[in-house]
């Protein structure tokens, strides 16, 4: 287990350092920032004091090696147009968008889950039409779009809940979160609950597709012949079951979550990182771009490092093998 | 004493095509202490027997018709609730393949441990206690420390052992067991075979003992009873049925046996297939593949009796021909 951790470890450096070099590449093809944060009327010899200060004027290989340099020691470049390290703008982001994929996945999950249950215990039955139809809602409809019909249903038609922003963020132990305060949660139900919606109608449909097939194995008949109670029989043995491919597809999706909150972000003018993403390659910020899709990189990495240890606590089939 | 007494039980399938008569009137009775000995071809409706007494049944099918004694006391009036109660304690049940049977993501400790609080109100250790003299009792070494493995860290015959000592937790009446050894090894075979035929004995339970293998019933069970598509053909003593069967179907499950004959002969199997259940030939259902078939055999046989030996034909025969 030990091992595996550490070699699984020592394969992420090597990720994340091809990933930094097709990263950079792609962010150099993008375009060149000089034109877009120099004024149009700037004078030739003002456009090469820029170019110069930006470091822009060295070569490709030259600019990654010195971007390389500097990394290893912790420097990822400063923001084109915030002067500032690119790496503390991120992570001055990005609580307030773990926090909102976090809520996500709690709702798809506490929602889903049971929802999957009935849905497969009663196959071709009224509720489970019902809840099938939902789900496929739930997928096929727009993300943005969603959110505009949420935005507008409960913050424009019945105004329960605000419409954008992050509301009063408070403080518990030490981790500023909306959810410290109501006036933060409020904020948060409708954006969260925007992300929330594809993997909530996954969450259904995988729980339902484990529950149909789980349901007419052997060892749930052999279960009831023990005269285990119904209830027992689903919520221990079924769904300790079913939960191995929920984790593994919700840990993947967990990384989705993160993207596709720059839609939910955008829509909601949620500060998090996703709206900083989309401000920087507006204007070609090169260091922001650079820094966000490594950090998202090894956010992967280690979702997927969870995933494979939580799959050893659910399946004592699998043990994480040191061997090899 | 008599721990079960089947009477005319029919359990219906409904299908697209028709209804499947997989059980269609079986009466039967096991008696105290008693192993009876289910026999017949895969889809003779044997297994269906087995879980319509459980009430087991998987929807759509059901029970159409008959009664169910056990103990005087009909399983078909009782609620559900009392069933699930019945289960397991006063009836428990072996299923075929110990490799599906056994939940593979729970310890075999919590597999146990959970059919006793089950059925009684009793402590974690003392149920867990119990685990582990049902383990010591089907013959697993060291079962206190067994208890906490999972079923994949145990070879097939160790989980049917398991299987079976989850059967034994509440010294049930009646086990039911489904075929639970054709999917082992025959040397494993036996010795859960003996394991079984001795405990039965030193715990006064009774067992039905489904199986398509005539050699094991024969060395098993007291009393035998063959199905063919969902009616019993034949029934009695396990030395008069199969010493001298009088039902063609019965002759001709014994002649398709290899150890009957004599080495080079050709085996005499029996010719066609089972008919489908939801299309069987009116009268006898063997008459299409019975040597013996006449025209009175498009009536439904009447059961004749000669004591405990009981049979449904026309065309009796009086001694093996072979």
């Amino acid at each position: 287990m030990t091992v595996f951790v550490i070699r699984r470890l020592l394969q992420s450096i090597g990720v994340l350092f091809a990933t930094s070099i097709i990263v950079f590449l792609g962010v150099y093809a993008i375009g060149n920032p000089v034109d877009i944060l120099i004024a149009a009327d700037a004078t030739q010899a003002e456009r090469q004091a820029a170019i110069v200060a930006l470091g822009l004027d060295r070569s490709l290989p030259e600019q990654y090696w010195i971007f390389l340099t500097n990394a290893l020691q912790g420097d990822f470049g400063r923001s084109f147009v915030f002067s500032q390290p690119a790496i503390s703008l991120i992570f001055a982001r990005l609580p307030a968008t773990l926090e909102l994929a976090f809520v996500a996945l709690v709702i798809a999950l506490v929602i889903g889950i049971p929802l999957g249950l009935i849905a497969g215990l009663k196959p071709r039955s009224v509720t489970d039409e019902t809840i099938m139809t939902g789900s496929i809602l739930g997928f096929s409809l727009p993300n943005f779009w969603q959110g505009m019909m949420l935005i507008m249903i409960f913050s424009v038609w019945l105004g329960w809940l605000p419409a954008s922003g992050r509301g009063v963020v408070g403080e518990v132990l030490g981790v500023r979160t909306s959810l410290a305060t109501w006036d933060g949660i409020a904020h948060l139900i409708l954006p969260a609950l925007n992300l929330a919606l594809f993997q909530l109608a996954l969450v259904i449909r995988l729980t339902r597709t484990g529950v149909r097939e789980t349901m007419p194995l052997d060892f749930v008949k052999f279960a009831r012949a023990k005269g285990l109670s119904e209830r027992r029989i689903v919520l221990v043995h079924v769904l300790k079951n079913i939960m191995i491919p929920v984790v593994t597809v919700v840990g993947m999706e967990f990384g989705s979550l993160i993207a596709f909150a720059v839609v939910t972000e955008t829509i909601f003018a949620w500060p998090g990182i996703g709206k900083l993403l989309i401000d920087s390659i507006m204007v070609l910020d090169r260091p922001v771009v650079v820094s966000y899709l490594l950090v998202v990189v090894t956010m992967f990495i280690v979702l997927n490092l969870v995933v494979d240890i939580l799959y050893s606590v659910l399946d004592p089939r699998i043990r994480l093998r040191d061997a090899q | 004493m008599t721990t079960l007494k089947v009477e005319n039980l029919s359990t219906h399938f409904p299908t697209p095509s028709g209804v499947a008569k997989a059980v269609d009137g079986v009466s039967f009775s096991v008696r105290r202490g008693e192993i009876l000995g289910l026999v017949g071809e895969s889809g003779s409706g044997k297994s269906i027997t087995g879980f319509s007494i459980l009430g087991l049944v998987d929807p759509p099918g059901r029970v159409v018709g008959g009664r169910i004694l056990f103990h005087g006391e009909d399983l078909l009036q009782r609620s559900p609730e009392e069933m699930r109660a019945i289960r397991g304690r006063k009836i428990a049940m072996i299923f075929q393949d110990p490799m599906m049977t056994l939940n593979p993501v729970l310890s075999i400790e919590t597999q146990m441990v959970e059919t006793v609080l089950a059925h009684e109100k009793v402590g974690r250790a003392e149920a867990r206690r119990r685990a582990v003299e049902a383990l010591g009792l089907v013959g697993i070494p060291s079962p206190d420390e067994r208890l906490s493995a999972y079923p994949h860290q145990f070879s097939g015959g160790m989980r049917q052992r398991v299987a079976i000592a989850i059967a034994l937790l509440h010294r049930p009446d009646l086990i039911i067991a489904d075929e639970p050894t054709t999917a082992l090894d025959v040397t494993i075979q036996s010795q859960i075979l003996s394991e079984i035929q001795k405990l039965s004995q030193s715990l006064g339970m009774s067992l039905i003992w489904i199986s398509h293998d005539l050699g094991v019933v024969a060395g098993l069970a007291h009393r035998v009873a063959v199905m063919y598509a969902g009616k019993i053909v034949e029934s009695g003593p396990v030395d008069a049925v199969l010493d001298h069967p009088v039902h063609p179907y019965t002759v001709g499950l014994l002649r398709s046996i290899p150890a009957n004959l004599e080495r080079g002969q050709p085996l005499q199997a029996i010719p066609g297939m089972a008919p489908s259940p939801v299309d069987r030939p009116s009268g006898c259902p063997f008459r299409l593949r019975c040597f013996a078939a006449t025209a009175a055999c498009h009536a439904e046989p009447a059961e004749t009796m000669d004591g405990e030996h009981a049979w449904r034909c026309f065309h009796p025969q009086s001694e093996v021909a072979a």
